[in-house]
């Protein structure tokens, strides 16, 4: 069963210069046990789609849609209900997240905090011991409870924060860059301990990143999203080596296959810059950049259709698939 | 080889740590930047890589060795400092925080000739360098500021900030890691446009083994103040010889992928680097019993600092000889 399910999501900000629409007509879901890896540039909006499942965005915007967590619209509930749901039914580690530690408080303090919220009766031991059991789950020692986060590396922080995350046993984890700005190594230890959570609790995981050979190790299956639209979408290691649209494959491409002369001396780009939120190109917003752009392109909307088995893409050139 | 134009000799840069620990952030490395070559210098945060590269610009003074430029020693007189400066350039990782929000593209890449007192056409120069990085027609950005450029156009305004000075060097720190992957490529291009055109010598210093792979003629991997792998791209990252580089392109995120070798155990601390190899802590073939034979060693001996200028060569007890 799905845990999330976006229904055609919109989101549009209201601004000096009028609205400006950031998300227009998403629709995604995730099961339980699954990853979802949701790649785009800055703009395209996937922060914005993904702040929709627990209501974070400003007062300045406008959500339209239908966005159901384990069947509930998000949209709809009430404050109480609402409150009930993040962190408990939903959580969010963000890019940069660890440095939102309390720099005074010991983080096993800080990794408590939710359970003490969510559940009032918690007693202090099993709170201390829980918090111990969350720490080990994400590969830091128990000990680490006593530490303050200066004395923590970035890597260990953001364990913290997942450890933190997953504190009142969510069904849903969203991860926004979650290792960006760390360390290839690191970068490697944090991402298998999402990906074990993901198999061992039957989590079910939205990852966001602009690195799609990230998203592609770690994700079961990839949404790739374009000036506010999925463009493709299917499971990842297809969408990394044979893209059906011609943007996945330029951010593919971006990162070089290491071993692979072809790449040698030969550092692929995309030229251009994505549109800015609300001045989408009409028909195909990404043919001003592509490669392969046509006349026909300019002129016709897209929108997202199966390319093969499991596979959906919104250019005009990508598979038929009979229906 | 070329001549060099950049060269690390023997440096040592030693800060003074927590509990008054001396802290070896580079300790003994050799490594030399030919006319016209690009150099990826690799390793993880706190390996040492930004400690050597501000070294060999002048902005730390090492303990010990020395840098020479064009083969001579750098001078740490302030008039010899300036002027080196001058010819070695540093690009920093993020663009929105190396540009001034309220100065025009024009006053951020002019502020270096106003520095060095340039004495020549000024716009004419700035307008050269914004064409150079990219930025065409140049006049169309003079007046604009930092928030109404994209992510790739800030980076582009930074290099030719960097080269407005007409630089023998450019040093670049991470510099596509903050960008996104369309622009990265964009800007990589743009590095080996300027070795074509320019004669320029690049240091790229990254974590990342990709942007190597892109774009450097050399690498060198650097673990805990030392070299520990370097030569020719191609061949350290075909057939890394050090464990460490194994376990590093090992993480590499890619799809058809070999087994990752994560590394465990403490994270390297410059106060207290391990006798012998330095890495043996953490190495995995220390641990599965690969390196049985060399074991002692490892553990004891101390390796000799790598030449750091042609061939492919490792400081390793196990692979290296």
């Amino acid at each position: 069963m799905a845990v999330l399910e976006l229904e055609d999501v919109s989101v549009t900000y209201r601004s000096a210069e009028g609205a400006v629409p950031a998300v227009r007509g998403v629709s995604l879901s995730v099961d339980a046990g699954r990853s979802l890896g949701l790649a785009g540039e800055s703009g395209s909006g996937k922060t914005s789609v993904t702040s929709t499942v627990l209501r974070l965005l400003p007062k300045s915007a406008t959500v339209t849609g239908r966005v159901l967590l384990e069947g509930e619209d998000v949209l709809t509930m009430k404050w109480g209900r609402l409150r009930a749901v993040r962190w408990a039914t939903a959580s969010v580690v963000f890019q940069g997240a660890m440095h939102a530690l309390n720099p005074v408080q010991r983080v096993g303090h800080q990794i408590a905090e939710p359970i003490r919220l969510h559940e009032k009766s918690v007693s202090e031991p099993t709170a201390r011991k829980r918090v111990g059991e969350l720490l080990e789950q994400v590969g830091l020692p128990s000990r680490v409870a006593q530490s303050y986060p200066h004395q923590l590396s970035g890597g260990q922080k953001q364990r913290v924060m997942i450890a933190m995350a997953l504190a009142c046993g969510p069904k849903l984890i969203v991860a926004d860059e979650p290792t960006t700005a760390l360390d290839v190594m690191v970068q490697q230890q944090v991402l298998g301990v999402l990906a074990d959570r993901v198999q061992d609790l039957g989590l079910a995981m939205v990852f966001i990143s602009h690195d799609l050979s990230v998203l592609a190790s770690a994700c079961d299956d990839l949404a790739v999203m374009y000036a506010g639209q999925v463009v493709e979408q299917g499971p990842s290691d297809q969408v990394f080596d044979d893209a059906h649209h011609p943007y996945s494959r330029a951010l593919g491409g971006a990162y070089p296959r290491i071993g692979d002369l072809r790449f040698r001396y030969a550092p692929s780009g995309l030229p251009g810059d994505p549109p800015f939120p609300g001045e989408a190109p009409s028909g195909c917003a990404f043919h001003p950049r592509c490669p392969q752009a046509r006349e026909v392109c300019a002129t016709t909307d897209v929108e997202l259709r199966p390319s093969g088995e499991r596979r959906w893409s919104s250019c005009l050139f990508a598979p038929e698939v009979g229906t | 080889m070329t001549e060099s134009v950049l060269e690390a000799r023997g440096i040592e840069v030693t800060f003074r740590g927590r509990g008054g620990r001396p802290a070896r952030a580079v300790d003994g490395v050799d490594l030399s930047l030919g006319r016209g070559e690009i150099v990826a210098l690799v390793g993880e945060s706190g390996c040492g890589k930004t400690t050597l590269s501000r070294t060999l610009l002048g902005l730390e003074r090492p303990s010990g060795g020395e840098v020479l430029v064009s083969g001579r020693p750098l001078e740490y007189s302030a008039a010899a400092l300036k002027k080196h400066r001058r010819s070695a350039q540093l690009v920093l990782q993020d663009p929105t925080g190396a540009l001034n929000p309220r100065r025009s593209v024009y006053e951020a890449v002019a502020e270096g000739l106003r520095v060095h007192r340039f004495d020549g056409d000024e716009r004419a120069a700035v307008a050269d360098a914004l064409a150079r990085a990219g930025l065409r027609p140049p006049e169309r950005f003079f007046l604009r500021y930092p928030h109404e450029l994209s992510g790739g156009q800030r980076q582009r305004v930074v290099i030719a900030g960097a080269l407005v000075l007409q630089p023998q060097v450019i040093i670049a720190d991470e510099p596509v890691s903050s960008l996104d992957a369309s622009v990265r490529g964009e800007i990589l291009a743009l590095l080996l446009s300027l070795r074509e055109s320019l004669g320029l010598s690049l240091l790229v210093v990254t974590h990342d083994l990709g942007v190597a792979w892109n774009i450097a003629d050399r690498i060198a991997v650097m673990y805990l103040g030392r070299i520990v792998e370097q030569g020719p791209t191609e061949e350290v990252l075909s057939a890394p010889k050090h464990p460490y580089t194994r376990a590093l392109l090992s993480v590499v995120p890619e799809i058809d992928h070999v087994e990752p070798i994560v590394l465990t155990g403490e994270p390297p601390d410059p106060t207290a680097i391990p006798t012998g190899c330095r890495f043996h802590p953490r190495c995995p073939a220390l641990r599965d019993g690969a390196a049985d034979a060399v074991a002692t060693d490892c553990r004891g001996k101390e390796l000799p600092v790598l030449s750091g200028t042609g061939g492919h060569e490792a400081a390793c007890w196990l692979t290296g000889a």
